[in-house]
């Protein structure tokens, strides 16, 4: 009843072709934004902010990376938190070996850095497919941190290899509250989101899906496979590099290469597979259950414990949380194997349908 | 309906405004930790965080809390990871804020990642024998604390060690620096370089990547090199899988000696055989005859609190790591008692000052009943580490034997490289040093 396109008539091109066609659509997103920009910095404590809100944004925009390669391209990928080390230890670089260079400027310029060595990893999907190339990036994921670890000119010659990441001065304000760290995240990802949204539905993310679905034919319709592929690993990088450099800038504030590990790269992939596979939204869905939920079940089971007198110390409860965490997991995949997004989508469809389904 | 509610409703509000009342009579000192039992290194922080809570139980049961204050503790699983460590921190911030011991995470990475953060929140961060270690400069980092002693200045007591058994001249030895290839392994190096420029002896550094268990490589290397000795700077599994291959390569083991995190019962017993005569630096011994381990057996296991489960584990060298750690944390709660009010719950401003003026004698670790549980300490603004002693222990094939006394490194030397590294931090981060002289 209330989500219903019926009498939104397009009447020009513009109308038809915008990014949001449904009116309710339109609305929501609005309406999410201004939540996200002006409600949520209102209510929201400082332990939101450095611990939930700025970590989830950051790991859905590299999750976002990650769904533009596998989503969109169909090129399984086991090396995306190396592309964030990549743009962590670039935009760190050019922040410090540039006199007067703006931060966002760095952080793009990371976001390049890790592009040019997606492509460089990108390569061998031209001959490789599916696990196999999964394997070859996976020299990708091995093959940076060994090689941000053996150069100390890439971390400033720091004794340890740990960088201190520079403050965050923007036309000449620092941002030193996790408010406005918040907000520096959610304007980059707001942006970068909606730039992905407008990028799948050209002629670059339709020629993506026709490689995913089927190379062959891509190739036979005339898409070029070479300059397709190497794209859709560049921007995947990109966004991944973007990402890095907020985790190291935004987030955590100092990282280390070992911190960019396998595991992380692992936790991206699931995102997307809880999230949805194919999917800007399902990035967004993945990373907030994948962050949120352990999380809530570390505040949640020891409040649980405490009402039934249970005697949970906090090992049992992470041991508790790692099983509920794995079985939820594969609860989701069972019955939705299409990931979150696509219950979304079931919802809003039937939303169209209701109160009278027929 | 609701008429009958409302009797029953302000019942429940007048027990708990009672609750909330006793809770408030009797002054409580809280400790975050921030500790993980669970993940790759779980076995180790079992064994530290249970001496930790432990020594806080046995305070609280033998002499009723530091002055009356009873001292309570919240935990949070970190897993040995950062983003979940930076997690819990904001996590028991709030909690801290009134009353806060010093934070030990156990974990290079996660302190690194809470050492601007705790600046802000006024809160103490202490980095037992890990972590950013020019934070020994406290004019830079006033809330960092690198207590007992540092990575550069274990890597000079060792050298100091080795030079004293060499008759005091290692010109001309070749000593290989076998370290694991991360933040961790990598901090010596630039002590170890110092050292031998100075004291002319060729160092031959060769690292092996995480996680360690396949040193075939590096020990073929070390067998063609043929050094005098080998210093060892292992992690984990690394540290059993290199004793090993050194008994395969045939390198004397009494000829091995690593730092203070590949000398604890974990790490050489799976080794078996091949871990007899291997030597580790560390800053506390082992076994039950420190007389507060055996008290806190007696008292605290005795009363059924114990917190540890497997208490094989009480006594090992990690244990007692945890058992000085709290007794240095408990001591500057009292430090800071003495200026601030004796009965009171100090905040984490007041337990900075009490680090930062701690001065543990041997007489005050003998009443304590720590005697070479800890060295002795002092610190200052200009010197949060306090220390910079070790000793040299040798595993006999079952337990560990201190066979040296206290070993201090070449401050001289160390902690110069430390001040500089410090200022260039205050310079990229726009921290304007605290004038140490000023400092009170």
């Amino acid at each position: 009843m209330l989500y219903r396109e019926a009498g939104q008539f397009k009447t020009t091109y513009a109308a038809d072709q915008q990014l949001f066609p449904i009116r309710q659509d339109r609305i929501g997103v609005l309406v999410l934004l201004a939540v996200a920009f002006f409600g949520v910095p209102l209510l929201a404590s400082e332990y939101w902010f450095s611990a939930i809100l700025i970590p989830f944004l950051i790991f859905a925009l590299a999750a976002l990376g990650l769904n533009i390669l596998t989503g969109y391209a169909g090129q399984l990928s086991l090396g995306s938190a190396a592309f964030m080390a990549v743009g962590a230890y670039a935009a760190y670089n050019f922040q410090l070996r540039i006199e007067g260079m703006p931060i966002l400027l760095s952080f793009i310029c990371g976001g390049l850095t890790a592009a040019g060595v997606g492509i460089l990893f990108g390569l061998p999907s031209l001959r490789i497919k599916g696990f196999y190339l999964a394997v070859a990036t996976l020299a990708a994921q091995f093959f940076i941190v060994w090689c941000l670890t053996k150069f100390p000119w890439l971390s400033n010659n720091s004794s340890s290899g740990v960088i201190s990441t520079q403050q965050l001065i923007i036309l000449g304000y620092e941002l030193k509250t996790p408010v406005e760290k918040y907000l520096l995240v959610l304007s980059i990802v707001v942006v970068l989101a909606l730039a992905a949204k407008n990028l799948v539905r050209s002629s670059t993310g339709r020629a993506w899906m026709a490689v995913r679905d089927m190379d062959v034919a891509a190739s036979v319709i005339g898409i070029k496979l070479m300059p397709t592929k190497l794209l859709a690993f560049a921007i995947s990088s990109f966004y991944c590099g973007v990402a890095g450099a907020l985790y190291a800038f935004c987030y955590l504030g100092s990282v280390e290469p070992d911190g960019f590990s396998l595991e992380m790269s692992f936790k991206i992939l699931f995102m997307i597979i809880i999230g949805g596979v194919g999917s800007i939204m399902g990035s967004f869905m993945g990373a907030a259950f994948i962050l949120l939920l352990p999380i809530f079940l570390d505040v949640a089971l020891p409040f649980l414990a405490g009402i039934f007198g249970l005697p949970f110390s906090s090992a049992t409860v992470s041991h508790i949380q790692i099983l509920v965490f794995g079985a939820l997991i594969m609860f989701f995949l069972i019955v939705e194997p299409h990931g979150l997004a696509r219950l979304w989508q079931i919802a809003k469809e039937k939303l169209r349908l209701w109160p009278f389904p027929h | 309906m609701i008429k009958n509610f409302k009797p029953a409703l302000s019942a429940v509000a007048l027990s708990l405004a009672v609750l909330s009342q006793g809770a408030v009579a009797a002054e409580e000192q809280f400790f975050p930790i921030p500790g993980y039992r669970v993940g790759p290194y779980g076995a180790n922080g079992q064994a530290f965080y249970g001496g930790f809570i432990d020594y806080l139980n046995y305070v609280n049961l033998k002499e009723k809390g530091v002055n009356g204050v009873t001292l309570t503790y919240e935990e949070c699983e970190t897993e040995y990871n950062n983003a979940k460590g930076v997690e819990c921190y904001e996590r028991m911030k709030s909690k801290a804020a009134k009353s806060s011991g010093p934070i030990h995470t156990m974990s290079t990475g996660i302190s690194y990642a809470l050492i601007d953060k705790s600046a802000q929140d006024k809160l103490p961060l202490a980095m037992m024998g890990y972590g950013r270690t020019d934070a020994v400069d406290g004019s830079v980092f006033p809330y960092a604390f690198p207590l007992v002693t540092t990575y550069q200045m274990q890597a000079s007591a060792i050298v100091k060690f080795l030079k004293d058994k060499a008759a005091g001249d290692l010109k001309g030895k070749k000593i290989v620096y076998l370290y694991h290839d991360s933040a961790y392994g990598k901090e010596a190096i630039i002590a170890l370089e110092a050292e031998s420029r100075l004291n002319k002896f060729d160092l031959v550094q060769i690292p092996v990547a995480h996680p360690g268990n396949e040193q075939g490589a590096q020990w073929l290397k070390i067998r063609q090199e043929k050094p005098d000795y080998v210093i060892f700077w292992g992690w984990g599994v690394m540290n059993q899988t290199a004793l090993k291959a050194a008994q395969k390569v045939g390198f004397p083991r009494d000829k091995m000696i690593g730092s203070w995190w590949t000398g604890s019962e974990e790490d050489v017993v799976p080794a078996g055989d091949a871990a007899k005569g291997y030597m580790a630096a560390t800053w506390n011994v082992a076994g039950k005859t420190v007389p507060v381990i055996a008290d806190i057996e007696k008292t605290v296991y005795g009363a059924g609190k114990g917190n540890l489960q497997d208490t094989s584990k009480l006594g090992t060298i990690l244990y007692n790591r945890g058992v000085s750690a709290a007794v240095l944390s408990v001591e500057a709660i009292r430090k800071a008692q003495e200026k601030y009010g004796k009965g009171k719950a100090m905040s984490g401003e007041q337990v900075r000052w009490a680090l930062e003026n701690l001065n543990i004698n041997d007489a005050r670790l003998k009443a304590l009943g720590a005697t070479d549980l800890l060295p002795e300490i002092k610190t200052s603004c200009d010197n949060h580490e306090g220390s910079g002693k070790v000793k040299i222990q040798q595993w006999d094939g079952a337990k560990w034997v201190p066979v040296s006394s206290w070993i201090e490194g070449n401050k001289a030397l160390i902690h110069p490289l430390f001040q500089a590294s410090a200022k260039q931090y205050a310079k990229e981060k726009g921290i304007t040093p605290r004038d140490c002289s000023k400092e009170k």
